[in-house]
């Protein structure tokens, strides 16, 4: 209980002197993980659509396997990268390891398949329900495609946002390929890490609660400017 | 219009899986007036307007159109006995399948509000499509279907379930838009609707083309026994 309390009380100290260590690494898992989420939607989106309205032979295979991703181990995602990006890996010459750009493309692996999967659900529904009368129009696949993305907008904003959970919460890959050094890449679900390893009870419950605070601030402010709830059905 | 009109489908078939759901028919659909379908529940109207209007995979047999297919698709329109709203605007509704075809934004939307005008949802345009009663529902399909100025339009019972006003309303769209030189090809279950709005009568029964006849004689008197005993409101299977 007294450590709860201690580190409620350090959150209260950090956050109220703006401490500079926290603001930073702060501001370094937003911009890591909001950058993964954007790239991840990139391409979570489109493929989500595409399976939805194109029917091809492996798709069945294709959806079951991204379902089975949603639950992809970051541990070993981050392992992978870490080898990929490894000094005699094949994108050693890039020298990524241990950057920010390392970790996002960590997280974009790990976000991919379950923003895929979360969209494709409601992307199938609505297509569905669209189908016959995109046919009779005569629309193209890719108007097809463009009208159930821009209809379901609202439930990709609810993928995206289980995408940026489970990213900004994330620690075993980017531990692996960024490092968690200071002041480079250091966030706080590293620092949390590093000062319980460390005893620094209070210090990691201060980080945890930034972090929760964090998780719930973004997730709001997303619901309002989404307006989600107010109308009655999308 | 690029004259889309007389239409010739031989031997024109549907199935799902190896269940045949409508045809084969042979049957001209010639320009002017409203063709009805009509026929016992089951019969295959649904899959026959469907089949004809290109959504239903034909599985056999021909249908011409007097122009290439890409023309003819592109000058036809099907209002669904459900209408399907998409998730936006009333008015985002109606301009949607003419930004589809390539129209400017602008011009788009100016031309939807000219429709909801016309079939009385001016005042609903920027609500959102889904919140419409039946009635209204069917009212914008109509007007999506129409402001895009087809040659020809497909309605699949366009007021089942609607009440006598609501009905009268979508009727009066329906003969201004006749009147106007589009051909409807409905289905009904609604005998009166069929006596009041049918220039050429199609009786379906069993997915195939029963009898087909001009109005007046159909209804003064159909040439067959089951079109009779359906007129007389026996059942028939």
């Amino acid at each position: 209980m007294n450590d709860l309390w201690a580190g409620l009380v350090e959150a209260g100290r950090l956050l109220v002197t703006f401490d500079a260590d926290l603001l930073e690494i702060t501001f370094r898992s937003l911009r890591v993980t909001l950058t993964a989420l954007a790239l991840a939607s990139l391409i979570a989106f489109p493929l989500a659509a595409l399976l939805a309205v194109r029917r091809f032979r492996l798709r069945r295979t294709v959806i079951a396997l991204l379902n089975a991703l949603m639950g992809l181990p970051p541990v070993v995602v981050g392992l992978i990268v870490y080898i990929l990006l490894s000094r005699s890996g094949p994108f050693g010459v890039l020298v990524l390891l241990f950057t920010p750009t390392a970790m996002i493309i960590a997280q974009v692996v790990i976000i991919v398949p379950l923003v895929a999967s979360i969209a494709h659900q409601s992307l199938r529904d609505l297509w569905s329900e669209y189908h016959d009368l995109l046919i009779s129009m005569n629309a193209t696949p890719r108007q097809r495609i463009a009208a159930i993305l821009w209809d379901s907008r609202r439930a990709l904003l609810t993928a995206a946002l289980a995408g940026f959970g489970r990213a900004i919460g994330e620690v075993g890959a980017i531990m692996i390929v960024g490092g968690n050094i200071d002041h480079a890449t250091r966030v706080l679900t590293t620092a949390i890490a590093l000062e319980t390893g460390r005893g620094d009870f209070a210090m990691a419950l201060g980080l945890g609660f930034v972090l929760i605070a964090l998780a719930v601030v973004v997730n709001l402010s997303i619901h309002w400017l989404g307006r989600t709830e107010v109308e009655a059905r999308w | 219009m690029v004259g889309l009109l007389p239409m010739r489908a031989r031997g024109a078939v549907t199935r799902r899986r190896d269940k045949v759901l409508a045809g084969p028919v042979d049957l001209d659909l010639r320009a002017g007036g409203i063709t009805v379908a009509i026929g016992p529940n089951g019969s295959g109207k649904t899959s026959l307007l469907r089949m004809l209007h290109g959504i239903a995979r034909l599985g056999g047999g021909t249908i011409d159109w007097t122009c290439n297919l890409r023309q003819a698709r592109a000058g036809q329109a099907f209002v669904f006995q459900r209408p399907v709203m998409l998730r936006r605007s009333v008015l985002a509704n109606v301009a949607f399948p003419l930004r589809l075809s390539g129209m400017p934004r602008a011009r788009a939307r100016a031309r939807a509000r000219e429709w909801l005008g016309r079939v009385g949802l001016a005042n609903a345009a920027d609500r959102p499509a889904t919140q419409l009663s039946g009635g209204e529902g069917q009212k914008l399909a109509l007007a999506r279907a129409l402001a895009g100025n087809p040659e020809v339009l497909f309605l699949d019972e366009p007021s089942a379930s609607l009440d006598g006003r609501a009905t009268r309303e979508i009727e009066a769209i329906l003969t201004d838009a006749r009147d106007a030189g589009t051909k409807l090809v409905m289905s009904t279950h609604d005998m009166g609707q069929a006596r009041r709005l049918a220039s050429e009568v199609w009786f379906l029964r069993g997915g195939l083309l029963h009898e087909s006849a001009p109005a007046d004689a159909f209804f003064a008197g159909p040439a067959t026994a089951e079109a009779r005993a359906f007129l007389n409101g026996d059942i028939v299977e």
